[in-house]
């Protein structure tokens, strides 16, 4: 039974779709005979099989509609997109562009996650159509956003789960493949991190963030291993993640000297929030004497010299009050297309942040686990 | 960063964007989110359905509608209350002049083809309007900024010319499924269903001529009162039976080669014509001609199927009968257009017909119409990226930041642990005939060659003019445009069937041509040079265009030899660096930075289509020649195009 389980974990739906739903009986109920499996827990696996079988061809209006994107990626990778489950939480100028992107690329369904009200303010900052005659009364920003996604692709099932972020079990995530956190404080990006690593299959888990002109991208894919095509012959890659914990755990002295600063000064900002309890973002020019004061010690604590995190930096990430619209559509487009790689099995994933800052241009990967790969 | 600085670069800004595609819809919301106020777009498209998994302003129900219009609406619903001006019209049309490109800060391209790229270029040259140029295939793309005498322009680096194949290989000895489809396109669809008067290589190679040639001149006829199965059989019989017999008979070009199987239908296909004709009328007798389809009334359903032999043969007649059946009135004006189904069906099916033929791997509809049609593989992601990095670089065009402007690829596999790779651009190359009035040379048969082949071969294709002007000093020899009186245009219209050395005012080795075009504000003169004999295969066009030469050749070929070193150096590139951002480690050109300092360049793919995706630097060229290399395969280049390549072909 546990090959079956790994199928469902893994999305190798390929193989399933060629057995018929018989064959699946038959299966069942050898397997069924041998291992005392609950008749729930069995139900709501054939299901899940059954419906695996069921989209077996991708539907004529797919083939149209996806045409050119299949092109890349294949028809395997675009039927495990359109089975997979993805959820979203915090829905701020990058997170909207990721959610366009894998709306329109096709992907099962998206669960988003975001109980701020709808204000002026907030609608100006994306790119969302707001309700006809602007009413926006009472409505969430998961809710608006809800609407107008949907309408960008009416195949791909889009839905709005209200709470707390902090406040969501292991359980809840078991739902989905993919969870991607936005602008979220260190502990509970923290703990939805291990909630998602506690759970028997593989839940990705992306957090992003993005301050003035500057993005951060953190990847954990747990053991992830996919193929890849090198000199005619397909090799078998694995790789192993580090939690986020585990991450930033690294000794600064033991990382590569080379290292993006952003990488850094990210790490000194969210500790900062943290410390103050502060909401991600809530931060002003005028917090920068203690900014400073909190480096030093970081750097100290680290033996990293304090001009890998210069006060420019750190300046420019703290007294932006706003995104910055083009680098959002950057960040989210690398985060779309990570979570697409992820999703399909096709393609290098990233391993495990990637940085951008529009002042140098350059988009950069940095691994930032402890050992080897 | 994010702040006052830039918006009041951005507020008071006008911009024009060129294109509402798959670029264009992501580089529009981004402007207009980033706060521009005054955007004017062009595009002559309109909504397709294999768009909208991209375009994400456009939905089904815009199909058909004008791409400009209709972003133009979506993009006012979040952001009321801004200038969007659409066009929906060719930016080659003459309204868009140097004049109306002279109100624009900055002219952001978001095209898909190298021909309106090149004249968006010379408008943005003559109008001295910075350009921020893009492309995407893919997970690739890249972003340059051209802004006149501080940077190359579009036209600087040798752009890769599109594929052609030398014509033997396509009539008699192809060895790949490209090879079928070019021929079961170009040659036997435009033969059967294009315009009769076209030349065409259908038949010619067919060396023993005395048997055949005579025949040939009616066999793709259909005789009368031939029943169209009939017809179908006879055209199936003779394309992969009988010139397959006959191409075998000269012994000579098999020997090195794995000799074709001749396939006639009675050995594939049941003596009796497939399916019954009342049944089949049924089925494809509803809607309009444009639904007609050879796989529905086979009940063929999956595009993604590879297609027995057999099967292929059922699709091929099928097809045939279904286009002389409800498709007549087209039959004679046919060209081939990837959204029309029954002709791709038809070429899909005679390319494998003939791919089976040759011991070639067959291929499923879904492949083949990529492969006929041009098809550019196309994500959302790319383009959003793509957008995005091009509004970075609007914004310091607009800031007049010139140390800051990159040319940023977006790569699919890091290099140098960047996916995202900004390069500084580089200088304007001196030699380029576009930014820098250099002179070219034509070698040319002055005594064969009319000027029709010298403004068609030449003056249109290689120089991409529209509404060019040809002088020989003072004399005008041919110009086009809408004011010219009737014995003008006789007398230009007699000019070009005339051979040059008889022109009015003679055209000879030595001769200098100044070549204009008014509307993109281009001139260059061209050195004639006689030359009596040209090479067939290789320079098909029979003359050959020079004196443009890339910049960076001479370079590159060191490099390629001594591997990369970052001594004497042309180009600056910023790599990182140990402690602070202003250290430069200088390198050659892209290339090296792409290949990393020990890696083949192999690593990084950017082998795309030059249509769409043309990489300003050497990358691409390099990957293309590797690739060509080991395929054997011949690639005519342009006269123009850079030396490395020449050398590295034949």
């Amino acid at each position: 039974f546990s090959k079956l389980q790994n199928w469902d974990s893994g999305g190798i739906y390929k193989q399933t779709r060629e057995y018929n739903f018989s064959y699946f009986d038959e299966l069942m109920h050898k397997r069924k005979s041998r291992i005392h499996y609950s008749s729930a827990k069995f139900l709501q696996l054939f299901c899940h099989l059954r419906m695996g079988t069921e989209g077996e061809q991708l539907t004529e209006q797919e083939t149209a509609i996806y045409d050119r994107q299949i092109r890349v990626w294949g028809v395997d990778a675009q039927r495990r997109l359109s089975k997979s489950n993805v959820f979203v939480s915090g829905l701020r100028g990058t997170s909207v562009e990721f959610c366009k992107n894998i709306v329109l690329a096709g992907v099962g369904s998206l669960t988003l996650n975001d109980d701020r009200l709808v204000t002026e303010d907030l609608l100006f900052a994306n790119f969302l159509t707001p309700p006809a005659e602007n009413d926006f009364r009472g409505k969430s920003v998961a809710e608006l956003c809800c609407d107008s996604l949907k309408d960008f692709n009416p195949m791909v099932s889009v839905s709005v789960e209200k709470g707390a972020l902090s406040i969501f079990d292991a359980d809840f995530f078991q739902k989905f493949d993919v969870v991607v956190v936005n602008c979220c404080s260190l502990l509970t990006k923290k703990s939805v991190n291990a909630k998602c690593r506690k759970l028997p299959k593989r839940v990705a888990f992306y957090s992003v963030e993005c301050r003035d002109s500057c993005g951060e991208i953190f990847v954990d894919l747990q053991n992830y291993s996919y193929c890849k095509k090198k000199n005619e012959e397909t090799i078998e890659c694995k790789l192993h993640y580090p939690s986020f914990e585990e991450a930033i755990a690294v000794p600064w002295r033991s990382l590569p000297k080379r290292m993006s600063k952003l990488y850094y000064a990210m790490r000194v900002i969210e500790r900062f929030e943290e410390l103050e309890g502060r909401n991600p973002g809530e931060t002003s020019v005028d917090d920068l004497p203690n900014v400073q004061k909190l480096r030093k010690e970081l750097c100290e604590a680290h033996s990293l010299n304090e001009s890998q995190i210069p006060d420019s930096l750190l300046r420019r990430l703290i007294a932006s009050i706003s995104e910055f619209p083009p680098v959002c559509a950057i960040v989210g487009g690398i985060l779309g297309q990570e979570v697409i790689k992820a999703i399909s099995g096709k393609g290098d994933p990233l391993k495990n942040f990637f940085f951008f800052d529009a002042m140098d241009g350059k988009g950069i990967i940095e691994d930032i686990s402890n050992g080897k790969s | 960063m994010a702040s006052e600085e830039h918006l009041s670069a951005i507020k008071g800004a006008k911009v024009l964007m060129v294109g509402a595609g798959g670029i264009g819809c992501e580089l529009l919301k981004t402007l207009a989110l980033s706060g521009f106020e005054d955007i004017h777009i062009i595009d002559m498209d309109t909504i397709e359905v294999s768009n909208l998994n991209r375009q994400f302003l456009f939905r089904q129900k815009h199909v058909g509608q004008s791409k400009a219009k209709v972003a133009r609406d979506a993009v006012l619903r979040f952001r009321p209350h801004i200038k969007i001006t659409p066009y929906h019209a060719n930016v080659k049309d003459p309204e868009f002049n140097v004049d109306f490109f002279k109100q624009f800060n900055v002219v952001l391209n978001g095209l898909d083809n190298l021909d309106a790229r090149r004249h968006v270029n010379r408008l943005c040259l003559a109008s001295g309007v910075p350009l921020v140029e893009s492309g995407t295939t893919g997970f690739l793309g890249q972003v340059t900024v051209h802004v006149k005498g501080k940077t190359e322009c579009y036209e600087c680096q040798s752009k890769p010319a599109p594929k052609t194949y030398p014509v033997c290989t396509i009539t008699s000895t192809p060895t790949k499924f490209v090879h079928c489809i070019v021929w079961a396109k170009d040659l036997l669809f435009a033969k059967l269903f294009g315009n009769k008067n076209q030349e065409n290589d259908l038949n010619v190679r067919s060396t023993d001529a005395s048997s055949s040639s005579e025949h040939s001149e009616d066999v793709f006829e259909r005789r009368a009162a031939e029943d169209v199965e009939q017809y179908g059989r006879r055209i199936y019989d003779h394309v992969f039976g009988y010139n397959i017999e006959v191409a075998l008979r000269n012994e000579e070009t098999w020997k090195n080669r794995n000799k074709p199987r001749p396939v006639y239908s009675k050995d594939v296909l049941p003596p009796k014509p497939v399916g019954q004709n009342g049944n089949k009328d049924k089925a494809s007798n509803t809607g309009d001609p444009s639904s007609v389809s050879a796989m529905s009334s086979l009940g063929l359903k999956n595009p993604q199927d590879l297609w027995s032999l057999r099967e292929n043969s059922e699709v091929f007649l099928e097809a045939l009968r279904l286009f002389f059946s409800k498709r007549e009135k087209e039959i004679g004006q046919l060209g081939f257009d990837k959204d029309d189904q029954l002709a791709v069906e038809f070429v899909t099916s005679a390319a494998n017909i003939r791919a089976a033929s040759f011991g070639i791997p067959l291929h499923s509809l879904f492949e083949a119409k990529g492969i006929a049609g041009n098809i550019v593989h196309a994500v959302a992601t790319t383009n959003a990226i793509i957008a995005g990095l091009i509004v970075l670089e609007a914004i310091k065009v607009l800031q007049n930041d010139v140390k800051s402007y990159r040319m940023t690829y977006c790569l699919e596999h890091p290099s140098r642990k960047m996916l995202l790779m900004p390069v500084e651009p580089f200088e304007p190359n001196k030699s380029c005939y576009v930014c820098s009035e250099t002179p070219l040379t034509l070698e040319i048969n002055t005594h064969r060659s009319k000027l029709r082949d010298f403004v068609d071969k030449i003056v249109k294709e290689k120089l991409g003019m529209s509404l060019p002007l040809i002088m020989h000093g003072v004399a005008l020899l041919y110009e086009v445009g809408d004011d010219l009186e009737e014995d003008e245009v006789a007398n230009y219209a007699a000019n070009l069937d005339k051979v040059l050395s008889e022109l009015p005012s003679p055209v000879t080795g030595g001769t200098i041509l100044t070549v204009e075009d008014l509307q993109q504000e281009l001139k260059c003169s061209i050195n004639i040079k006689h030359r009596e004999e040209f090479d067939e295969e290789k320079e098909p066009d029979g003359m050959v265009l020079s004196g443009w030469t890339p910049a960076l050749a001479a370079e590159k070929t060191k490099t390629l030899d001594n591997g990369p070193s970052s001594s004497n150096a042309s180009q600056t590139v910023p790599l990182e660096s140990e402690d602070n951002d202003e250290i430069e480690i200088i390198l050659k050109d892209p290339e090296i930075l792409a290949a990393g300092k020990k890696r083949k360049s192999s690593d990084v793919s950017v082998a795309v289509d030059p249509e769409i995706f043309s990489v300003t630097g050497a990358m691409l060229t390099k990957k293309k020649v590797e690739e060509d290399d080991s395929n054997n395969d011949i690639v005519m280049v342009d006269g123009k195009l850079d030396l490395n390549k020449k050398k590295r072909v034949q």
